[in-house]
């Protein structure tokens, strides 16, 4: 891992909480989705915060797929969640809801498993590639 | 009700974006380092790889199901639920879905981390 690699990272967060919190306040204008009407949520796509939304959303996905490229999926998930503190600050400060104490330390137990799982390996090793690496590694020692 | 309804949307969100993280990640472990062919045969050849990709496309369709079904949850309920709560159950449902189908090495540390991203989803309810 170097400091790109964690900028990406970095820059995965962002754009989800971000995104989120755009689509969020787009929906607030629209108002609730009704079941018998399911085809309303495509009116939704008119609305310029929700497409602020998608646009911050498509710089998300570049990222991720950067992301996905070098690393394994059950490290970059976790590894991003951090994006889960700023979408629970942006729904507080920028769309005034309501969290709770006990939201605040899901969060919290959230972050811990996030901080904990980005200080293992980012890929999986496949057994082929482990034996080209030692029989590569005997070569040298042999040589 | 209206509480089943925002729980049943998020249900769905979690499955359609869990099976499109696996199908996207199987999809650029085929491709390889993207910043790799970047520099090797530049921007477009990297985009031109990636949309040609049948597992990225198939990936594509399921995002699509997980994005109207974020939509309308969002209208049901707070951001600061259901981002974080389809979100990190997504996370759990990917973990055990890359586990059998990508084969990725989920030690302990990454289920560590997934028991405690389930008990902060329990709180966030």
């Amino acid at each position: 891992m170097n400091c790109r690699k964690y900028l990406v990272l970095l820059a995965v967060m962002c754009f989800g909480s971000a995104g989120d919190a755009l689509l969020k306040r787009g929906m607030n204008d629209f108002g609730p989705i009704d079941l018998h009407h399911p085809l309303q949520v495509l009116a939704a796509l008119g609305n310029p915060w929700v497409l602020a939304g998608i646009v911050v959303l498509i710089g998300f996905f570049a990222t991720y797929l950067n992301a996905l490229s070098w690393a394994d999926l059950s490290y970059v998930l976790p590894a991003t969640a951090l994006g889960y503190v700023g979408v629970t600050l942006l729904g507080k400060y920028f769309l005034h809801e309501n969290v709770s104490p006990m939201r605040w330390l899901g969060v919290l137990l959230i972050s811990c498993g996030v901080g904990w799982v980005t200080r293992g390996p980012a890929l999986t090793v496949s057994s082929s590639a482990e034996s080209r690496v030692r029989g590569s590694e005997e070569q040298h020692e042999v040589a | 009700m209206r509480s089943l309804e925002l729980w049943s949307a998020i249900a769905l969100i979690v499955l359609a974006s869990s099976g499109g993280d696996v199908l996207l990640s199987a999809a650029m472990k085929r491709i390889g380092d993207l910043d790799q062919l970047r520099l090797r045969s530049g921007l477009m050849a990297v985009v031109a790889r990636v949309v040609s990709e049948k597992y990225f496309l198939l990936a594509l369709c399921c995002f699509c199901v997980g994005f109207f079904s974020l939509l309308t949850a969002l209208s049901w309920g707070d951001a600061s639920l259901v981002a974080p709560a389809s979100a990190s159950m997504t996370f759990v449902v990917s973990a055990v879905m890359a586990k059998i189908f990508l084969k990725e090495d989920v030690d302990h540390r990454r289920w560590a981390a997934a028991v405690l991203v389930c008990i902060g989803v329990a709180l966030l309810r």
